[in-house]
C-alpha cells in the first residue's frame, strides 16, 4: 500500500546553483499527485530527492526533511534501503541493454540477492501485468533484450521492473515525454490504475496530463513551490497570479 | 519559410559540374577506403601466407607430442613449449585479468577527479610504453635472483605485468561509455553501488572489456624478451611453476638464431603455430562471450 510523503523545508543545490527553495508538501497517500512548472524550475530535482538520487551526482546538496511514511528518509535510512521502497521511473526509458525481458523485470530482486525462481516467475508476470505489457512480451520474456522492445514498450517495461520490487512510492519523472500519443495513453492509463494500490508523484510537461491522471498538483517556478492544491481548483480557479499565468499559456 | 528559400543555395539543375565532381569524389573516397582496407589485411595474410609456406611443412604429429631433440638428431617437436607457452599465459591472465580490470574500474567509478585514479591512470600509460626487454629485468630482480633460479612463475608475472596497462585503460574506457541513464536506472531500484558496478556497468561494458583482454593476451602470447631471463626456456617436460619452463616464443627464438636447417624449420613451424594458436584462443573467448547475447541489445 502507499503511504503519505511530508517534506518540511526542502532545499537542493548543485553546486553553488540553490535549485530548491524551502519546499513543503504534503502528498497524500494513494493519490496521483503532479508535478508542473518550466523547464528548469527544479520538479524534477524535488522528485529526485525524494528517494535520495539527488545526492548520487556528485555536486548535489540537499537539506530539510522528507519523511516517507514514518521514516525521516535523509536521518533513518540509507539511500539504498529507500529507493527499494520508492520506485522511480525516468524521463528516457533506460532498461538494462544486456538483459532479457526477464531479467530487467527481475533484476531488482535478483541484484538484492533473491534467488528463488518460482517466485521470481510471479513477480515478473504480475509486474508485466500491472504494467500492461504482459501480453505483448509473454512469448519472448527470455529471448529479446529489454532494448529491443519500441519506446513505449520500454517505458513500460521500466515501470513493471520497478513495480517488481513492491515499492510504496512510484515517482515518474516525465514518464511519457518522449513517448507517441498511443504510448502516453496507455502509461496514463496505468497512472490511474496504479494509483489505488500506490503513492504517484509524477513530473509533467503536459498540463493536459496533469488535469487527467492527478488529484492534486503542484506548480513549481524558479526553485519554489508556487501552489499546491487540487487539480481541478489549479487549473480553473488558482490562488496565485503566476499560475494562471502559466496555466492559460502566457508563458513556460 | 519563405526567408529560408531564399537563403538556399541555388537549384542542384543549375550544378551539373558540381554533381558530376561528387561523383567522381564519392569514387575516389570509396576507392580509398577499400585501398586502405587491403593496405591493413596485407601485411597479416602476407605473414600467415608465408609462414604456411615455411613452416606448414615441418607440422607433424611428433612436433605437437614430442620434446626437442638434441643436437644433430632428427624430429623432435615443440609439445613442452606449447604447454610452456599456455601455462605462462594462464598465470599471466590470472593475474593481469582481475587487477587491469580493477583498475580501471577504480579510475572509471570511484576515482574521478581524484588525484590517486590520475595517478593510476599515467602510470598504466608509462607502464605500456615500458620496453619488455626492461620488463624482463625488473622481474628478474625481483622474483628470480631472490628465489634464485627461473622460474615459470616468474615468467607469468612479467606477462601478467604488462598486460594490465591495456586492460585497465579499455575497461576504463569501455566503462565510460556506459550511458548515465543505465546507472541510474540500477541505483533507482535500490541496488547497492558496489552492485550496480558490478552486475550493470560492467555487464554493459562486457563486449569492449574483453576485446582489451585479449588484445593484451594476443600481444604477451609473443612476446620473447621479459621471459629471457624469467622463464628462461627448458628443453625437458615441465610443468612445474617453480621451474624454468619453455615458451614458444623463446623456442623460435633460440632455434631461429641456430645453424641448423633442420631447427630453423622448426622454428617456422613454431611460428605458424603460435599465431594459429592465439587467433583460435581469441576467436574461441569471443565466441563464447558472445552466446548469451539476446536479440535485439545492443
Amino acid at each position: 500500500m502507499g503511504v503519505e510523503i511530508e517534506v518540511s523545508d526542502l532545499n537542493a543545490w548543485y553546486g553553488t546553483n540553490h535549485t530548491l527553495q524551502s519546499i513543503s508538501l504534503r502528498i497524500p497517500a494513494n493519490h496521483a499527485t503532479a508535478l508542473i512548472g518550466p523547464s528548469g524550475c527544479g520538479k524534477s530535482t524535488f522528485v529526485r530527492c525524494l528517494n535520495r538520487m539527488h545526492e548520487t551526482n556528485p555536486i548535489g546538496r540537499v537539506t530539510g526533511t522528507v519523511r516517507v511514511g514514518p521514516t525521516d528518509i535523509y536521518a533513518q535510512a540509507s539511500p539504498v534501503e529507500i529507493r527499494r521502497r520508492i520506485g522511480m521511473v525516468f524521463q528516457r526509458p533506460n532498461p538494462f541493454p544486456t538483459m532479457s525481458i526477464y531479467d530487467n523485470v527481475a533484476s531488482g530482486l535478483r541484484l538484492n540477492g533473491f534467488r528463488n525462481r518460482k517466485v521470481l516467475d510471479e513477480v515478473v508476470e504480475r509486474s508485466l501485468q500491472q504494467a500492461a505489457l504482459w501480453d505483448e512480451v509473454k512469448n519472448d520474456l527470455k529471448k529479446k533484450s529489454g532494448a529491443s522492445l519500441s519506446g513505449g514498450q520500454q517505458q513500460r517495461l521500466c515501470i513493471a521492473r520497478a513495480l517488481a520490487v513492491d515499492p510504496e512510492v512510484m515517482l515518474m519523472d516525465e514518464p511519457a515525454s518522449a513517448l507517441d500519443p498511443v504510448s502516453t495513453a496507455k502509461i496514463e492509463d496505468l497512472i490511474f490504475q496504479l494509483k489505488s494500490q500506490y503513492t504517484i508523484v509524477i513530473v509533467t510537461h503536459n498540463m493536459q496530463q496533469a488535469a487527467r491522471v492527478a488529484e492534486n498538483t503542484g506548480f513549481f517556478l524558479n526553485g519554489k513551490l508556487v501552489e499546491f492544491d487540487a487539480t481541478h481548483k489549479i487549473f480553473t480557479n488558482p490562488t496565485d497570479k503566476r499560475t494562471e499565468d502559466y496555466i492559460t499559456g502566457r508563458f513556460g | 519559410m519563405a526567408s529560408t528559400t531564399t537563403a538556399m543555395p541555388p537549384p542542384l539543375r543549375a550544378r551539373a559540374s558540381n554533381r558530376f565532381l561528387r561523383v567522381v569524389v564519392n569514387h575516389l573516397a570509396t576507392a580509398a577506403a577499400v585501398g586502405s582496407t587491403i593496405l591493413v589485411m596485407a601485411p597479416l595474410i602476407a605473414i600467415f601466407m608465408y609462414l604456411l609456406f615455411k613452416g606448414a611443412s615441418s607440422l607433424n604429429l611428433a612436433f605437437f607430442t614430442q620434446v626437442p631433440k638434441p643436437v644433430g638428431e632428427v624430429g623432435g617437436g615443440m609439445a613442452n613449449s606449447i604447454l610452456g607457452s599456455g601455462i605462462l599465459l594462464a598465470i599471466a591472465s590470472l593475474m593481469g585479468v582481475p587487477i587491469g580490470i580493477a583498475g580501471g574500474i577504480y579510475i572509471a567509478e570511484y576515482g574521478r577527479n581524484k588525484r590517486l585514479a590520475n595517478m593510476v591512470r599515467f602510470t598504466a600509460d608509462v607502464l605500456n610504453g615500458v620496453p619488455s626487454i626492461v620488463m624482463g629485468i625488473a622481474i628478474y630482480t625481483l622474483i628470480v635472483v631472490p628465489q634464485k633460479h627461473f622460474s615459470a612463475l616468474a615468467g607469468g608475472v612479467a606477462l601478467g605485468i604488462m598486460m594490465i596497462p591495456t586492460i585497465t585503460r579499455t575497461t576504463e574506457e569501455m566503462l565510460l561509455m556506459v550511458p548515465l541513464n543505465v546507472r541510474e536506472a540500477a541505483l533507482g531500484l535500490g541496488v547497492p553501488n558496489w552492485r550496480s558496478v558490478l552486475s550493470i556497468t560492467l555487464r554493459t561494458a562486457s563486449p569492449g572489456v574483453i576485446t582489451g583482454c585479449m588484445l593484451a593476451f594476443a600481444r604477451v602470447a609473443g612476446e620473447t624478451a621479459p621471459l629471457l631471463f624469467t622463464a628462461f626456456g627448458n628443453q625437458f617436460w615441465s610443468t612445474s611453476v617453480n621451474q624454468p619452463i619453455a615458451a614458444l616464443p623463446l623456442q623460435i627464438f633460440v632455434y631461429a638464431l641456430s645453424p641448423y636447417d633442420e631447427w630453423h624449420r622448426l622454428a617456422w613451424a613454431g611460428a605458424l603455430v603460435l599465431i594459429v594458436l592465439i587467433v583460435v584462443s581469441v576467436a574461441l573467448v569471443r565466441y563464447v562471450a558472445g552466446r548469451g547475447v539476446l536479440k535485439g541489445a545492443s
